[in-house]
């Protein structure tokens, strides 16, 4: 939506003081460019040493690429392991019988409500205790990334399903359908559907929430690019730029997607 | 279980730095977000196309990359000091992390919280001669604030569990002491995950209530 309304068309005088006020702005925005270039000018963040070690394919080889692998590997396991752990739960928090449905309330509001680097943290250190064996850093991830995600999922599902016309479930009981048919078959795929924007915004959200691995040793982009290339050419400033740079490459174009799916995915 | 009482000192200092930076952070999120918002409204181009490039690159940036900037970025390579005790260096660091991180989300909110304001609000203040800063100031944000009490609740529920992350710039918050006290008291880990979870639960469980009713109350009639 354009906010234009919130102004009048300027006119002769406004176009001028406008104009003066871009110059202003764009004069400040130069300023701040500048000090900021200053300040990594004197640190050699801009030395061509520093930027071309990005370039070389033997840096993309070691580095940033089995890093993105890393992250991309936790993200799309947590996507479909939370996916999954959302229907589930989703269908439990809507279930008719008291002691289904309560458990998985407060099983959907626990994980919601506990960061997730706690989560990880649990199982990474705690696994040797809990259940004798060590477990790897990924699976320390995953099971944070599903756990708390798929919460998040299971009440975006079940806002989903509520957010339907009392008539589809009506119809589909008229029709003789039972109540597993009646989700499966009426109530769930309208749901997703009609959420679809929200739950790829949430995967964009578990993407990002993969970064976390780092912090107890998984080998995934931040890691790798961050500490693995700036170790090698102390070269900080452009590796964050970087990696930062692929991260909101990937998100932007998930985005798209996920509007492209909002306007055309409704029935 | 003893652990958790035999430590509840140091673990309710560690709640209390997770309050410190949440409390702090939330502010500033609010401050620039609320800024942010304004310049991408703006008549001028160059201010909202400023305040959207910087809305989509901090929306898209996970918060370990950017904390791990501001520490090892702004605050080791820069040379940035805010403070000559490296602990509190470390704490604002990770507050101006939190907060440029946090604010792109409060400027989302608050922008669709414009959305909901009848346009006939900021023509009739155009009609009175108000311009852009007033119509904004005095008309259309108290609107949108009143229209996303809820959105910015869950907002400040994400930056409370969010405080975690701060350990990557050497704050030492609850996460940190969690990770001390599971080595140190092998045997009571589920324990004290239930206890640390507890702690969470009970900071962001009456801050949902109170935003949950605060929604309700504030809610512009229509």
């Amino acid at each position: 939506m354009s906010f234009a309304n919130l102004y009048e068309a300027p006119g002769p005088r406004g176009i001028r003081r406008n104009r003066v006020l871009a110059a202003v702005v764009a004069l400040a925005l130069l300023a701040v460019a500048y000090v900021v270039y200053v300040r990594f000018d004197q640190k050699e963040q801009w030395a061509a040493d520093k930027w071309l070690p990005l370039l070389r394919g033997d840096v993309w080889a070691t580095f940033i690429l089995p890093g993105l692998a890393g992250t991309l590997g936790a993200a799309v396991a947590g996507v479909v392991l939370a996916g999954l752990f959302g229907i589930i739960f989703a269908t439990a928090r809507m279930s008719d019988h008291r002691w289904i449905r309560g458990p998985a309330a407060m099983v959907v509001e626990f994980f919601r409500a506990v960061p997730l680097l706690l989560l990880i943290f649990f199982a990474f250190f705690g696994s040797f205790v809990l259940i004798g064996v060590n477990i790897s850093a990924f699976a320390a991830v995953v099971f944070g990334l599903t756990l708390y995600n798929g919460s998040v999922i299971a009440e975006i599902i079940r806002s989903g399903v509520q957010s339907l016309p009392k008539g589809q479930r009506e119809a589909a009981y008229a029709v003789g359908m039972r109540k597993g048919q009646v989700m499966r078959l009426v109530l769930l795929p309208q749901a997703l559907r009609a959420m679809t924007p929200v739950l790829v915004s949430q995967f964009i959200v578990l993407l990002k929430d993969s970064a976390l691995g780092l912090i107890v040793g998984y080998d995934e982009l931040v890691d790798r690019g961050l500490n693995g290339i700036a170790a090698n050419f102390s070269n900080v400033i452009p590796a964050a730029i970087l990696i930062a740079a692929i991260f909101i490459l990937i998100n932007l174009s998930l985005d798209r997607l996920a509007h492209r799916l909002g306007v055309s995915g409704r029935p | 279980m003893e652990a958790l009482l035999f430590e509840r000192d140091t673990i309710l200092a560690a709640f209390w730095m997770t309050v410190r930076l949440t409390a702090i952070s939330a502010l500033g999120s609010l401050a620039l977000g609320t800024v942010l918002t304004a310049m991408r409204v703006a008549p001028l181009a160059s201010l909202r196309g400023a305040a959207s490039a910087y809305v989509s690159v901090a929306r898209n940036t996970p918060l370990t990359l950017v904390l791990l900037f501001t520490g090892l970025g702004i605050g080791a390579n820069l040379g940035v000091e805010l403070s000559d005790d490296i602990a509190t260096n470390n704490f604002w660091l990770a507050v101006i992390g939190l907060t440029a991180y946090t604010s792109a989300f409060v400027c989302e909110a608050l922008r669709s919280g414009l959305n909901t304001v009848p346009v006939g609000q900021a023509e009739a203040a155009r009609s009175l001669g108000l311009g852009f800063v007033k119509t904004l100031r005095l008309i259309t944000l108290p609107q949108a604030f009143r229209a996303v009490v809820a959105p910015l609740g869950s907002i400040l529920i994400a930056l409370t569990k969010n405080t975690t992350i701060a350990l990557v710039v050497g704050v030492s918050e609850a996460s940190v002491r969690m990770r001390e006290m599971i080595e140190t008291y092998g045997d009571q880990v589920i324990e004290i995950f239930l206890g640390f979870a507890a702690g969470f639960v009970l900071l962001c469980l009456p801050m949902g209530l109170l935003f949950g009713w605060l929604s309700k109350r504030m809610a512009v009639a229509r």
